[in-house]
């Protein structure tokens, strides 16, 4: 018997490590992974939450989430690569120019 | 202490050291891999809140097919790690800063709006999760059957568009 708040507090916890992931790393595919942890930490707390109150529309939710991060990482990898061909670097400091 | 939570205790011990092991690795390989444990470690908790269904859906698609997607890419790139070069000194400690501030406004939100405050019960038993899964099912073909076939078109035309971004340009004459 887990009370439902410490599943809250560790999914802030996760949240919050990919938040400062995005801030820190400089590394565009690291920076794709901390946003599929904090995707990840949110679809924690929906489970949770949908376990207590016994109804199944948190977890339904959470398999659009699954189904909608699965498309975004086709998308996003496709364009790192894309960006890696013209800079030769995923280096984001490096991404400042508005021209390719 | 009851052994749900001891298990509870050990699993998010886990789950935030392998976090921590992606932030800080300098080599995306073993942040990628370390990532890999997280999301098992979530599908964990998962089986524990009574969620077959979203956990087995968690390892195939996340710690399956989206991390051999990024493994495959970083191999592709050779882009393991950066030359380190700080540009901004200040960033990391302010950095930091704001965490730690998310971290306590995002828990103290939560603890006090959050309206169902109750325990979770353990996951039930192997009939009754089939059941679940039956229900489940049936709600996901009936009440959300729009979102489900949309959900179809967007990862179509997610596709479609990875495809046209990494094509090889052809001139025509």
């Amino acid at each position: 018997m887990v009370p439902l708040n410490y599943y809250i507090v560790l999914s802030a916890i996760l949240f919050t490590l990919g938040v400062v992931g995005v801030l820190i790393r400089r590394n565009a595919l690291i920076i794709f992974m901390s946003v599929e942890l904090m995707l990840n930490a949110a679809n924690l707390a929906f489970v949770a939450f949908s376990s207590v109150i016994k109804s199944f529309t948190g977890q339904i939710f959470v398999f659009f989430v699954i189904a909608v991060a699965a498309a975004e990482v086709a998308v996003g990898l496709a364009l790192i690569v894309e960006i890696f061909k013209t800079k030769r670097s995923i280096d984001v400091d490096q991404m400042s120019s508005l021209k390719g | 202490m009851t052994l749900d939570l001891i298990f509870f205790l050990i699993l998010s011990l886990i789950a935030v050291a392998t976090a921590l092991g992606m932030l800080l690795s300098r080599n995306a390989i073993y942040s990628a891999l370390f990532l890999v444990l997280n999301f098992v470690t979530v599908a964990v908790f998962y089986l524990l809140l009574g969620a077959p269904f979203i956990a087995m859906a968690q390892v195939t698609v996340y710690a399956g097919a989206i991390m051999v997607l990024f493994l495959f890419v970083i191999m592709l790139l050779g882009a393991e790690s950066l030359p380190t070069a700080e540009v901004l000194p200040w960033q990391k400690p302010l950095a930091g800063a704001l965490a730690v501030a998310l971290a306590v406004e995002a828990t103290v939100v939560f603890l006090t709006r959050a309206r169902p405050a109750g325990d979770v019960l353990p996951p039930e038993e192997s009939a009754n999760m089939i059941d679940s899964l039956r229900e489940m099912g049936m709600m996901l073909f009936d009440q959300y059957l729009l979102p489900f076939e949309v959900t179809s078109i967007l990862l179509l035309v997610a596709m479609v568009g990875a495809i046209v971004l990494v094509r090889k340009e052809k001139r025509v004459h």
